[in-house]
């Protein structure tokens, strides 16, 4: 209790110097919530060029249905497989004709439906990998009656590639940020605990323990973290809405990455505060 | 209550400030550490608060062991061991009765006796009047009084002053030392420091050590 009280009376007494803390966490937590939306987004857009991921496999025109079917039950059986739909040819010339509209007079006057039939293989979300693409293909083809089972490896592979980078970006630069923001607000911390250096001094002189003498800049951290977690949310949001109103569409951040945001700035802001006031016993 | 055995105190790069100092000041005994400007005798009351370790012999206050005591202990002693300072070292800012009240906070005083306590503290003090000024509205004299009752807001059982009446006038210097007297005469041991040798003189009752260069070379008790 005495813990929250000193906390708040620290942003009654001195409220520029808490709220530059909590400014300064908010500028750093606001980087990587533009970087959270950066990537959110990307994601998103990985997804949907994902989910056009399948596998066309071309089948011979003297191929029998029973052996079909079979092929089509055997494909569907494997676990990462969604779905296995059968493309008969004239279902396969009338997809052209409605894709490719400018040659609509070209594919009216065909003799012969050059187009094969063909086994549409659709993998499971989570499992659109090149392993596992490469795996279907190949026991595809393994039938005699399969002409061919393409899936654009050069496409698949730099999608996959993309996601590689993407996802090694995310990590080194979202790890960078986060240590910035630790270090941005371990400062910020150091500059309100030197300020009340003569109070900690006081508080030790007089027998105070060392965990009383923390529990109110934890909280301070804690609470300046949360301030600048709120702070990073609105910016973040104001960039958001301007972005989608002046520039392109783009998706708001999940709900689930503003509370961990939120947490975060409350984390980072109690957990520079104990090395913070640490160092700074130690110092006394 | 205050024993020192064979105490040294080198800091690196800087030399010895104490050498082999003993001495003891029994319980309810009003002692004068003297010397000259950098004589040991801020050291020597550092040692005894235990902010300070020696890095040779023992120092024994209130029952605790320099040799003994962790780092995780020294709250303990703390609260047994008042401090005034030349300077007061009141935070600014704050009420006469804040200052008090702070420390009964820090050490867990519960809340409905903290204002009652530190009031019957500033009645000790001369200071009842005064109890909502801010620091900077009090004279030197009565900031060092608010820092004596500060001092005594734990009940220690010994008192260390370092120069405490060295930025007071005669007349404030008369009214602290009078208040020191009184809590001395309560049981409290007292060891203060001075460089105030005219001071020293006024209180021949009071036993006197005398530091020079980091060494006891005065004890009233046995010259």
């Amino acid at each position: 209790m005495h813990a929250l009280r000193e906390a708040l009376a620290a942003f009654r007494r001195a409220p520029v110097l808490t709220g530059l803390a909590s400014a300064m966490v908010g500028l750093a937590l606001f980087v990587i919530g533009l970087f959270g939306l950066a990537t959110h987004n990307l994601q998103l857009a990985l997804s949907e060029v994902e989910d056009r991921v399948e596998i066309p496999v071309y089948l011979r025109d003297d191929a029998r249905r029973s052996e079909i079917d079979l092929a089509q039950m055997v494909l569907g059986d494997i676990p990462e497989v969604q779905s296995v739909r059968y493309i008969s040819k004239a279902e396969a010339l009338e997809r052209a004709q409605a894709q490719l509209p400018d040659f609509s007079e070209l594919f009216d006057n065909l003799d012969v439906n050059p187009l094969p039939q063909s086994l549409e293989v659709k993998l499971r979300p989570g499992e659109r990998t090149q392993v596992v693409v490469e795996a279907v293909s190949a026991a595809a083809l393994r039938y005699a009656f399969v002409e061919d089972a393409q899936y654009g490896r050069e496409w698949v592979d730099r999608l996959f590639a993309l996601r590689r980078i993407g996802a090694a970006t995310t990590v080194a630069m979202g790890s960078a940020l986060a240590l910035v923001a630790a270090l941005i607000i371990g400062t910020a911390l150091r500059i309100a605990i030197f300020a009340r250096r003569e109070e900690i001094y006081i508080m030790r002189l007089v027998g105070a323990t060392n965990g009383f003498i923390r529990r109110p800049f934890l909280l301070e951290g804690a609470i300046a973290g949360l301030i600048g977690g709120g702070l990073a949310w609105l910016m973040t949001w104001g960039t958001y809405r301007g972005v989608y109103a002046f520039l392109f569409e783009l998706a708001w951040i999940p709900p689930l990455w503003i509370g961990g945001g939120l947490a975060s700035g409350a984390a980072f802001g109690a957990i520079a505060s104990i090395f913070a006031i640490g160092r700074h016993l130690r110092e006394l | 209550m205050i024993k020192l055995t064979n105490v040294s105190k080198e800091y690196p790069n800087r030399g010895y400030a104490l050498r082999d100092i003993s001495l003891h000041v029994k319980k309810g005994e009003f002692a004068f550490l003297t010397g000259h400007s950098g004589s040991g005798k801020s050291t020597a009351l550092r040692l005894v608060h235990m902010s300070d370790r020696p890095t040779g012999g023992e120092v024994r206050v209130t029952g605790y062991s320099s040799d003994r005591v962790s780092e995780r202990e020294l709250w303990k002693i703390r609260r047994r061991v008042g401090f005034v300072f030349q300077d007061f070292r009141l935070l600014p800012g704050r009420t006469a009765l804040e200052n008090i009240s702070f420390v009964l906070e820090c050490t867990g005083t519960p809340r409905q006796d903290i204002v009652p306590r530190t009031q019957r503290l500033l009645a000790q003090v001369g200071l009842s009047t005064k109890a909502g000024a801010l620091v900077h509205e009090l004279s030197g004299g009565e900031q060092q009084r608010v820092a004596i009752a500060r001092s005594l807001a734990n009940s220690p059982y010994v008192l260390l002053a370092d120069e405490p009446t060295g930025n007071l006038d005669d007349r404030a210097t008369r009214g602290v030392m009078d208040l020191f007297w009184d809590i001395n005469a309560q049981g409290m041991a007292m060891l203060m420091a001075t460089h105030d040798l005219e001071l020293v003189r006024r209180y021949p009752h009071a036993r006197v050590f005398e530091l020079d260069n980091g060494r006891l070379v005065y004890d009233s008790a046995v010259a």
